[in-house]
């Protein structure tokens, strides 16, 4: 709670600092109606897998000092009702998606200071130096796909100068993935060796010191005939918590830094994308440590083109090649699944818009042929009207118990939502 | 006859319709130039009506920002505000004449700038009557035109395209002012012949010097559908800076589309 009332002092602070946030600011936002159930029998968790109510309600004003804006969903969640307020993790009642000032303190700075979402990077649902927050929770239970980013409280500084633009985004205290945890979503525990849900809940102990346990991602861009290069850096942690602490019991968040480039341009009336990273996993250099991950380098490459008329279709390669692979072999406990050396992902995304675009019929499918599982998120939205929107979909899961989509087997499910958009 | 009076009489046969489309391609490209390139920049205000087979409405609204970047390329910013749903998501188009257009959409829940496939550009723009090519123009080099009539206001030129495959049209006809040069309106027919698709200019007004179309009507003649475009705020030779048309103002919405 320290953190949370902290960061709220500075919201206001800013709010203060930029002028008074009228009531007659441009007032928008949604209302957002979901259900939906598991296909399968859980492992230690409830049958219905999402049962939830949103308002969002969006504000924006500006004043000559500054850009203001406020995005914050009112949740009335039944598959974890009565749970503790918990903006840091969206839960409870109130989960503050943006609150942010945006100032421009020289023609060529711009400068964002609070809660906002963080994006970059050129894969499709795949993430290689996106070291942002992310919420796989949303994403797996069916919320709108736009939750899958979880928000950051950071401060974003932006240089615009002629020959490109330099992002600089500083996060002061940590702000982990809203990860896996069993207590929604039943996952494989290793050192349970099964799959595990509310009877046996990750305990976590997460690096959360102010200005300490802080993050700094870097991205500069440039447009080169057509072409969109970045490079990128990254010094924080692991977004989800990949190691273990076995004196305490714990998982943990171990150091990471990340280095890469990316590429992204039209290519045979198409767009092509080529993205790497290397991940400095700086707790197990030697990659000898069996509780922390190796080091790795990380591969994307993904075209998408238009297939016929209002058909669009795109597929992606994805490569988590470890490094210090003998090391981690030689590692290993005894009895320990064993993780390939080169995961390999590729994914496929086909988009058909209908009935002059108001229905989307959409398909988007993860399949490793290194781990042998997959995930498969079909979805259908359609417009009733200018405001109402209707959906349904699935989250469809298959594979080995031990594999990284194959452990939500049990999770997989089917959902459907009503939106009202004002 | 002599042998040359005869070479005479084929080279102007010859040279006949060559002159016609040659004065056809001359009175496409002012027109092109009079639609899409009037001033240095141009910005509007957009209310789109979408009326189905069955008089269901809805709507759509967005600012539109353009500025002519050298050559015949083109820069368009599109800001939407309504349906509420797309609100502030952005529309970014680097048009490149004789390549393959850059696009973006800006989705601002995700804060996320995501390229567009080229795709093709006669297909619905927004889900409304008008297509991508209505809204930003199609190159004059796409299509072979014929001068079939001059009348006393009108320039009819016929218009078939180069590469039929690309299109869904065997021809269509625009009728071009022959003061303004703004197209008045344009009848599409499919590869039967039948006519299908009809886009018409409904309101013409003077601004700033520049005759400009305020209101046009698109219709599917099959599907029975029909959209109408109306334009306010119409504005020439407004200034806009070239970095308008870069992430930084899709994250940052410019004064000259947000109003403020």
């Amino acid at each position: 709670m320290f953190n949370f009332k902290r960061k709220m002092q500075l919201v206001t602070l800013l709010l203060v600092l930029a002028g008074p946030f009228p009531a007659a600011a441009d007032l928008g936002g949604f209302l957002d109606l979901r259900g939906g159930l598991r296909v399968q029998e859980p492992v230690a968790e409830r049958d219905v897998s999402l049962l939830e109510g949103r308002l969002q309600l969006e504000a924006d004003h500006a004043t000559d000092l500054a850009a203001l804006q406020l995005r914050v969903d009112l949740v009335g969640d039944a598959v974890n009702s009565g749970e503790a307020l918990d903006p840091e993790a969206g839960k409870g009642i109130l989960d503050l998606r943006e609150a942010y000032a945006l100032f421009a303190p020289h023609e060529l700075i711009d400068l964002k200071i609070g809660r906002q979402i963080l994006t970059w990077g050129t894969g499709d649902l795949l993430f290689v130096n996106d070291l942002f927050p992310k919420d796989w929770q949303a994403f797996f239970i069916g919320r709108d796909v736009e939750y899958l980013k979880a928000p950051s409280d950071a401060v974003l500084l932006s240089f615009f100068p002629e020959w490109g633009t330099l992002d600089i985004a500083y996060t002061p205290s940590f702000d982990a993935d809203r990860y896996i945890s069993g207590e929604r979503l039943s996952y494989f525990n290793p050192q349970a060796g099964r799959v595990v849900g509310r009877d046996r809940q990750l305990a976590v102990a997460q690096p959360n010191r102010w200005f300490q346990d802080d993050e700094l991602a870097l991205r500069f861009s440039r447009n080169l005939a057509g072409v969109e290069l970045a490079v990128y850096g990254y010094v924080g942690y692991w977004k989800s918590p990949a190691g273990f602490d076995s004196a305490s019991g714990r998982a943990i968040f171990p150091h990471l830094s990340v280095y890469g480039a990316s590429a992204r341009g039209i290519l045979a009336e198409g767009v092509a994308n080529l993205e790497l990273a290397w991940y400095d996993s700086r707790d197990d250099s030697a990659g000898s440590d069996p509780l922390v991950p190796n080091s790795e380098q990380r591969l994307l490459v993904g075209y998408e083109r238009e297939l016929a008329s209002e058909l669009t279709g795109s597929v992606q390669y994805y490569l988590e090649h470890m490094l210090d692979y003998s090391a981690y072999q030689h590692s290993l406990p005894a009895g320990m699944a064993v993780k390939d050396e080169n995961r390999q992902v590729l994914t496929l995304r086909l988009t058909k818009l209908l009935m002059n675009q108001t229905l989307t019929l959409s398909l988007f499918g993860y399949w490793s042929p290194t781990d042998q599982d997959s995930y498969l998120r079909p979805n259908l939205a359609y417009k009733v009207s200018d405001d109402w929107l209707v959906t349904a979909g699935a989250n469809l899961f298959a594979g080995p118990r031990e594999a990284f989509f194959g452990q939500f087997t049990d999770n997989s499910n089917l959902y459907v939502g009503a939106r009202y958009s004002f | 006859m002599n042998k040359l009076s005869l070479l005479l009489c084929l080279a102007l046969l010859w040279a006949a319709p060559a002159l016609a489309d040659d004065h056809a391609l001359e009175i496409v490209k002012k027109a092109n130039q009079a639609s899409y390139y009037a001033g240095k920049d141009g910005r509007a205000d957009v209310e789109m009506t979408l009326t189905d087979a069955s008089g269901g409405i809805r709507k759509r609204s967005f600012t539109i920002l353009r500025m002519n970047v050298g050559g015949k390329d083109q820069k368009f910013y599109v800001y939407f505000r309504e349906p509420a749903d797309v609100s502030k998501m952005a529309y970014l188009v680097w048009k490149h004449v004789g390549g393959d257009d850059d696009r973006w959409l800006w989705l601002p829940a995700l804060n996320l700038k995501k390229r567009i496939a080229p795709g093709d550009k006669r297909t619905s723009f927004v889900g409304s009557d008008f297509f991508y090519e209505d809204v930003s123009g199609r190159g004059v080099e796409e299509d072979t035109h014929t001068l079939l009539e001059t009348t006393d206001d009108f320039y009819l030129i016929e218009n078939k395209p180069n590469d039929p495959a690309s299109v869904e049209f065997s021809s269509y006809q625009v009728w071009i002012d022959r003061q303004s040069y703004l197209p008045l309106k344009a009848k599409y027919f499919d590869k039967t012949g039948e006519l299908y698709r009809q886009v018409e200019a409904t309101r013409i007004e003077t601004i700033q010097g520049y005759p400009t179309v305020v209101e046009a009507v698109a219709s599917d003649l099959k599907a029975g559908t029909k959209t109408t475009n109306s334009f306010s705020k119409v504005a020439y030779d407004v200034g806009l800076k070239e970095q308008i048309f870069t992430e930084r103002f899709l994250r940052r919405p410019p004064r000259e589309v947000s109003g403020r």
